[in-house]
């Protein structure tokens, strides 16, 4: 387990193994009794090819400074190619906020947390349907956004864009 | 008039279905008893508020079983911002809700700011307050007009809109188009407000609390609009907070819960506004809260209108915002930034965020990640429609069919923001 700080937000990063008593851990002891959003992101790609270069300092890019002069820099790396973050929140005052990360490779499966907070229902099934995360012990566990037969997971960064299949009418 | 006297009693402990939250099963004796009827409400109804599609399990006129099946309108929002700049992206944020669209565009200014930690002037911040505030009426106006209109009061849908269209009014005043403004800009405002905004906007705030008198007059006391809210779609506080809901469903649940007042952004800690909570957690109560929101709304802006201070409207940081149109003729300089912004678009340093703010419609959220380049690499919106349908198999249990478009109805959904 590791706690990162950044942008005033606190970042909980734990193995997937330990995820469901992490959430009741932050529920119960620690009062985090909202789970505001469960965000899917794919780094596939990231800081591989540069967009059009990642030139610049840490604090992006400077124009007074020529951008090549030393200052090319890549993003950090990540420890696997999925994250699934969820936003928790405490409903005291101060409305303190966590995120809870778990990383994990394309086939390899999250606990679900439905059964800590009830509303991850959907959230998981949309990080199912438009990233391909599998939840283990979902209820439910079907697309929601796309139609039941859809073939991919739109989000993904290796997904096609503009580029859908056309079904000919004669054609199988 | 009759006025019902007493409010039902909410109900003790949890209604949540299990396994599925979202999901009322029929009950096995009523399965087995052949009596249930599966009907598919949608996803073209009429009362459905856009593409919702219900399937509906009826025995008699008793809903026993309940799915919501969403997704007809999904535009991959979140997909297409992957692939603008950053510049370009703030406009598909007011189009993911098209009620409350500049609730949405704040949400996703702010996150980007978040990530830049690019100061914003005072000016700008209290114009966002006032324009958010107004588009919390515009919502609220919206969502009464077709509420009331789906129970069957259909001069209610009129005078709402009467409303609504000069709360539209000074949006174009504002910034040139009526709905999906694109006012806000990274570092504050597009443009300056116009001189004659604050005339016509007085005149709004004087006219808009004797329009939520007539609205009350029209349904508060009138017996088939209470009949038809009062005791139904109950969801207790408890239930509330574990389906994650927010904003009015939840304050009509009882929860004292705004995050203007929790976590205060923009100005809102500097104005004096109430947070409407009502107990009984039914149609009904969401409803006051809505109304009571609206009062609250007017005393912000009017708040806002009054003390809006001066100076600039957006940051002075060339890096990202683009310079004063007069300078591009004398300096070469702002001549550059301006071509490298527009063409290429700024960069946003390596991070991830998550801003919350309160939309008409409750938490809505916005996770942006950045890997330090012109174009965002996720942008995950927290909505709060997309919340709210997963209450609906809780809301409802005993209801009649009915009553489920008036339980849909007070939930307040924008399909566009629940398929995104």
């Amino acid at each position: 387990m590791e706690v990162h700080e950044a942008h005033g937000e606190t970042t909980v990063v734990v193995d997937t193994p330990r995820l469901v008593d992490a959430a009741l851990h932050l529920r119960d002891e620690l009062g985090f009794n909202f789970l505001s959003d469960v965000a899917a992101t794919d780094y596939l790609g990231w800081g591989a090819k540069g967009v059009s270069g990642y030139i610049g300092t840490p604090r992006g890019r400077d124009l007074n400074e020529p951008a090549t002069q030393g200052h090319q820099r890549l993003p950090r790396q990540k420890p696997h190619r999925f994250s699934v973050s969820y936003h928790l929140l405490g409903m005291r005052a101060g409305a303190p906020r966590v995120r809870l990360q778990a990383w994990v490779e394309d086939g390899e499966h999250v606990p679900s947390l439905v059964g800590v907070w009830p509303t991850a229902d959907w959230h998981e099934r949309e990080a199912f349907d438009l990233m391909g995360i599998r939840f283990d012990g979902h209820p439910n566990e079907r697309r929601i956004l796309m139609d039941d037969d859809w073939e991919g997971h739109p989000l993904r960064k290796d997904y096609p864009i503009g580029g859908e299949p056309v079904r000919f009418s004669g054609e199988e | 008039m009759a006025v019902a006297p007493e409010r039902p009693r909410i109900y003790e402990g949890t209604r949540i279905p299990s396994p599925t939250p979202s999901v009322l099963e029929v009950r096995e004796d009523l399965r087995t008893s052949e009596d249930v009827l599966t009907v598919n409400f949608g996803p073209n109804h009429p009362s459905t508020h856009g593409v919702l599609r219900l399937v509906v399990d009826l025995h008699g006129e008793e809903v026993v079983g309940l799915a919501a099946v969403v997704g007809y309108l999904h535009t991959g929002f979140e997909k297409n911002m992957e692939q603008k700049s950053w510049w370009k992206a703030i406009t598909y944020a007011p189009r993911i809700d098209y009620l409350s669209f500049q609730n949405n565009e704040l949400v996703f200014v702010l996150a980007v700011e978040k990530l830049l930690e690019i100061e914003v002037p005072a000016r700008a911040t209290w114009m966002r307050m006032l324009l958010a505030e107004l588009n919390r009426i515009h919502s609220h106006l919206v969502w009464l007009g077709t509420a009331a209109l789906e129970l069957g009061a259909i001069s209610m849908f009129w005078y709402c809109f009467r409303e609504r269209d000069r709360i539209l009014d000074l949006f174009e005043l504002v910034a040139g188009s009526r709905m999906h403004t694109r006012y806000f800009q990274v570092g504050g405002l597009a443009e300056d407000v116009p001189a004659g905004f604050w005339d016509e906007c007085a005149k709004f705030v004087e006219v808009m609390p004797k329009a939520v008198d007539d609205y009350e007059g029209l349904v508060d006391r009138n017996e088939i609009w209470l009949e038809r809210t009062q005791g139904i779609g109950l969801l207790s506080a408890d239930d509330a907070i574990a389906l994650g809901q927010s904003g009015p469903v939840l304050r009509g649940s009882g929860v004292d819960w705004d995050l203007r007042r929790a976590e205060p952004y923009l100005a809102y800690d500097q104005v004096d506004f109430q947070v409407p909570v009502y107990q009984e957690g039914d149609v009904y109560a969401r409803y006051r809260v809505r109304m009571e929101e609206m009062r609250e709304s007017v005393k912000i802006v009017e708040q806002a209108m009054r003390r809006m201070p001066g100076g600039p409207w957006i940051a002075d940081n060339r890096k990202v915002v683009l310079p004063p149109r007069e300078e591009l003729h004398t300096s070469m300089e702002s001549l550059i930034h301006h071509f490298k912004i527009v063409t290429e678009g700024f960069r946003v340093p390596e991070g991830e965020v998550y801003v919350a703010s309160e939309s008409p419609r409750g938490e809505l959220g916005c996770y942006v990640v950045s890997d330090g380049g012109p174009k965002p690499w996720r942008v995950k919106f927290r909505a709060p429609s997309f919340v709210a349908l997963e209450a609906t198999a809780t809301c409802m249990r005993q209801a009649l069919v009915a009553d489920m478009i008036a339980i849909v109805g007070s939930l307040d959904t924008v399909m566009g923001e629940v398929d995104r």
